[in-house]
């Protein structure tokens, strides 16, 4: 059965992803300052939602975790939080490509742009800890203790352009705006993309899930061998 | 009231043990002042281009400095189990951690008493033109080092990469503390006062001990007793 869903949400994520490749690519217009380049952002915007829901559903799990204590939910934060960490070193990565385009320079110690790099180094943080941890139900308890404090860093970097003047953009999306500052027709292709990458993120993290359940089954009988 | 007085016990039993064999606090002081000497190397110690720099400088030593006092605040009580003894104890887990935090505040605080002194004479800077406002600037910064230090002192003390694992994880964590209280550093060493645009770092700094203390106290039962 889960088997089935991992695969039902990675064709329905690729196939929407595809069909949204068509319509970027194709259908839509130049932008009339930045050209061909804004493109990018189709991606750029969509990876940073998916990291930053990612990163919220892995601290959610964390307090689940500690309120809890179930390995499942465990396995749930840390497979989110790798998933999300893939996806702030996409959003890093396209945006410095549309920054060498548009600004000139690939990297800018502005704020938002230098919250999002804290971001990436405390979840690698959280990745290291883990790794540091041999007793695993130690090694979930810090590691759950941990992600609650790093959410901190993805609430400042989302607020970062509200909070300092930044040389990055400021909001676009009308649900923060208000509307008038997008088209219509480009921010629901956002979306679309948005919603396209959460499907194939959401099999990423339930395939990243079943290895640790794996892992941790092999570990149980390598300890039940080791008894004997 | 009982837990004032339980946090007491903890913080005066840290601060004795230390300044009895003075391990850490030795080892931090000479290391921050190895530092500043290694800056005067990265530009040309002059008055004016030290004063732009001094947040930066001052707080980047306190923090490497630090960092060695923080790394021996948990492990400490690894010898003879004594940290299973504390966690026994009827003193509840936040008790332990905010005793802690207050002792490494203050050994922190003593480094940087010393630092600042040594700062002024080695790059010609008067730093005292602003003297209250600039102890508030340590204080708060100083707590906010000691929180965020002691809480992931207690989550890697039974780490066999202890040592290495507490700078990677604190730094990141620190850096809107360590942002303001440089900022707020520079400009009262340059002699100006905290006002307008300042009191956003001052506000800053503040919500950062206070959100922070929180949750680390809420949080550290779990990390202590499971």
């Amino acid at each position: 059965m889960r088997e089935k869903l991992i695969y039902a949400l990675a064709a329905a994520g690729g196939l929407w992803l595809v069909r949204n490749l068509y319509v970027i690519l194709l259908r839509l217009p130049d932008e009339v300052e930045q050209g061909a380049i804004y493109r990018i952002m189709f991606f750029h915007i969509p990876s940073w939602f998916v990291c930053f829901t990612a990163f919220f559903v892995a601290g959610a799990a964390s307090a689940v975790y500690l309120a809890r204590r179930r390995a499942g939910i465990d396995a749930l934060a840390v497979s989110a939080v790798e998933v999300g960490v893939a996806f702030t070193a996409v959003g890093l990565v396209t945006g410095a490509i549309w920054a060498r385009i548009i600004w000139g320079i690939w990297w800018t110690w502005d704020p938002r742009l230098t919250w999002a790099l804290i971001c990436l180094l405390v979840y690698l943080g959280y990745l290291m800890l883990r790794r540091a941890i041999d007793d695993p139900t130690e090694r979930a308890k810090n590691s759950a203790v941990l992600c609650i404090f790093a959410f901190t860093s993805v609430v400042i970097t989302y607020k970062a352009i509200d909070w300092w003047r930044t040389q990055h953009p400021g909001a676009v999306l009308s649900f923060r705006t208000g509307g008038g500052n997008i088209d219509p027709f480009m921010e629901t292709m956002l979306y679309q993309n948005w919603l396209a990458w959460l499907l194939l993120a959401a099999a990423f993290v339930m395939i990243r899930m079943r290895q640790e359940e794996t892992q941790r089954e092999i570990d149980a009988l390598r300890r039940m061998a080791h008894a004997l | 009231m009982r837990f004032a007085r339980q946090c007491l016990t903890v913080a005066a039993k840290d601060l004795r043990s230390e300044l009895r064999t003075k391990e850490a606090i030795n080892a931090s002081l000479s290391f921050a002042v190895v530092i500043l000497l290694l800056f005067s190397f990265v530009f040309d110690p002059t008055g004016d281009t030290a004063r732009e720099l001094s947040g930066g400088l001052l707080w980047l030593v306190f923090a490497f400095a630090g960092a060695l006092i923080l790394n021996r605040s948990f492990s400490r009580e690894l010898q003879n189990d004594c940290l299973d003894a504390l966690i026994a104890s009827p003193v509840p887990g936040s008790a332990l951690f905010v005793g802690k935090t207050a002792a490494n505040v203050l050994l922190l605080l003593g480094i940087e008493i010393v630092c600042l002194p040594v700062f002024g004479v080695f790059y010609n800077v008067r730093w005292t033109t602003r003297f209250w406002p600039l102890m508030l600037v340590l204080a708060l910064g100083t707590w906010a080092l000691a929180v965020i230090g002691t809480m992931f002192s207690a989550l890697t003390v039974n780490l066999r990469l202890r040592e290495l694992m507490l700078p990677m994880l604190v730094y990141p964590m620190l850096i809107p503390a360590l942002m303001s209280a440089m900022r707020l550093t520079t400009v009262l060493i340059s002699g100006e006062p905290l006002a307008g645009d300042e009191l956003i770092w001052l506000r800053l700094l503040v919500g950062f001990d206070i959100i922070f203390t929180a949750l680390a106290v809420a949080l550290v039962d779990i990390v202590l007793v499971g």
